[in-house]
């Protein structure tokens, strides 16, 4: 069943198409990986996804709803969660606060029972740290959790994103190129992790351009160009379509 | 200087000083949230009092104070969503100017509502002329409300940062606007959550100073210029500065007075402000290349 469909999706800047009539769908449970060369248009599709942009035309259905003009905050409410190409963590913040910040959606506490410190906000104090450290645990990286997020190094500041995501107990996860700026070790380390992420029930649909990453780990492949979808296929059939070869490659 | 008269003014000092560094964390707050100075800051301060002073009449003393704090929250939850909760990514200078706007509009609304009269709410404990002694000096008990009641905000507010959920999304809010949206929270409702709790606490440091310095339609001008003195000195958005800071302005103005005249005490503040601003704008607590990454 599909998770996410994308239908006719459109969004002109000026007169550029940096997405032209893109559709497809991502199916509960799968790694799906968006690739194409740098302009293809493939960040400007994630935008649109996750509410950061609005489409020109076209739908976006999530979980049946249509979701296309919902501001960003709502969208991730709904169970989308996604993270930026560059890493966004709150400065000042250990990782553990990094994380707990992610629990705010399946948080009761109000504003001024908050304030006031109330009893009954301390239980589900406790409940979100106990989460928070489970899931740095899971992600392999529990003994930082102390640490100032901003110190840490990039692959751990990685992890510490994916905790904060999955925090928010997602059904889908959006990942603009996880690898960005990590060496092969911590390449294998995070598609390892995103594997993980997908046994564990959540749905994802990520950005990459490391190749050796994507062919991995994913189970279906979108490849854009140039703002338009030119194939859509299994990971071994987008390596020997000679379409994606030549966009690739050159003629 | 005897040392009667040294703690004396000491503690005159530490009474104003307490009050200036609630004022400058108001600031803060929103300053965190934001990236603006809400100029408004004073007259959170006056709202407090004035109201307080005017539901005494038909309440006893705590309940009117708490009910003035709340209506304060309220009126500083308005302000932010009729007046800044619906620009779309409004330039700082912009900002500013709505906030000066609106402090100029509280102070008229309230000489038309309570006049230019100046009133003051009865002192917590005994009257003017109750004191303890303390060294041989003597300290009325309202001194003592001053410092205590400031002295738990700051700490009370320092574990709602920490330790609260909301807090630390408001801290969240204020190390990176688009991430937290990223974790599904409007980041406007931090904003007014902000409004809230410094008009909260404004109104609470204006309740308790009512006695000793009494309230009146225009005192917020005053208060939010020594309260942003303050607030500049500690290094913009720092709130342990903010109360070192703070404490070291009132306790400065406090001994001022026995070397120039009392007029030239707001002068001092003044001074102390200019020369900040010339040596070292981002504070003798703020980090300089900190305040480079800000917006101002």
């Amino acid at each position: 069943m599909a998770i996410l469909s994308v239908e006719n999706l459109h969004r002109r800047f000026g007169g550029l198409h940096a997405v032209n009539d893109v559709s497809f769908q991502v199916t509960a449970g799968q790694i799906k990986a968006v690739i194409g060369p740098n302009g293809a248009g493939k960040t400007t599709l994630f935008n649109l996804v996750s509410g950061a942009l609005m489409p020109s035309s076209g739908v976006v259905r999530f979980q049946g709803k249509d979701i296309q003009g919902r501001r960003p905050y709502e969208i991730a409410a709904l169970g989308m969660a996604r993270t930026y190409q560059n890493i966004k963590m709150f400065a000042g913040m250990t990782a553990l606060e990094n994380v707990m910040v992610g629990c705010h959606l399946r948080g009761k506490a109000g504003f001024f029972s908050s304030m006031l410190h109330a009893p009954w906000t301390w239980g589900e104090e406790r409940a979100v740290l106990k989460k928070s450290m489970e899931l740095l645990e899971l992600l392999e990286i529990g003994e930082c959790a102390h640490v100032l997020a901003t110190s840490l190094a990039f692959g751990q500041q990685r992890a510490v994103e994916l905790a904060r995501a999955l925090a928010m107990q997602p059904s889908l996860l959006l990942l603009d190129e996880p690898a960005a700026g990590l060496n092969i070790y911590e390449t294998a380390e995070v598609g390892r992790l995103i594997t993980k992420i997908r046994d564990m029930g959540i749905t994802v649909l990520l950005v990459e351009h490391d190749m050796s990453l994507v062919m991995d780990i994913s189970d279906e492949i979108v490849v854009l160009c140039f703002g338009e979808k030119i194939a859509e296929d299994l990971p071994a059939a987008i390596q020997n379509n000679p379409e994606v070869i030549r966009i690739y490659l050159g003629e | 200087m005897s040392t009667e008269l040294f703690v004396q003014y000491l503690f005159a000092g530490i009474t104003y000083g307490s009050i200036y560094a609630i004022v400058a964390i108001g600031f803060n707050i929103i300053y965190n949230t934001t990236g603006i100075i809400n100029f408004a800051q004073g007259e959170f301060v006056m709202l407090g009092g004035m109201i307080a002073i005017s539901l005494l009449s038909f309440l006893p003393l705590p309940a009117a104070i708490a009910l003035a704090v709340l209506l304060t929250m309220i009126i500083g939850a308005l302000i932010e969503i009729i007046f800044i909760r619906w620009l779309k990514n409004p330039s700082v200078l912009r900002m500013i100017i709505i906030t000066i706007g609106i402090s100029i509009l509280t102070r008229e609304a309230a000489v038309h509502i309570w006049g230019e009269n100046i009133r003051a709410l009865p002192y917590f404990v005994g009257n003017e002329i109750t004191t303890i002694g303390i060294m041989g000096a003597r300290i009325s008990p309202q001194v003592l409300w001053v410092v205590g009641v400031c002295g738990v905000m700051v700490a009370v507010l320092h574990l709602f940062f920490r330790t609260t959920s909301v807090g630390r999304e408001m801290r969240a809010c204020a190390a990176n606007r688009l991430a937290t949206i990223l974790c599904g929270i409007n980041p406007r409702n931090m904003v007014t959550f902000s409004f809230v709790l410094s008009a909260g606490m404004g109104a609470l440091a204006g309740c308790v100073m009512s006695p000793i310095t009494y309230s009146q339609y225009d005192m917020g001008t005053g208060l939010a210029i020594k309260g942003f003195t303050v607030a500049i000195l500690g290094g913009l958005g720092n709130s342990g500065g903010a109360v070192a800071a703070g404490l070291l302005l009132g306790i400065i103005e406090a001994f001022s007075v026995s070397v120039v005249p009392l007029a030239f005490q707001d002068a001092i503040a003044i001074t102390i402000l200019l020369l900040i601003l010339f040596v070292r704008p981002h504070g003798i607590f703020g980090s300089g290349e900190a305040a480079r990454l800000k917006a101002f």
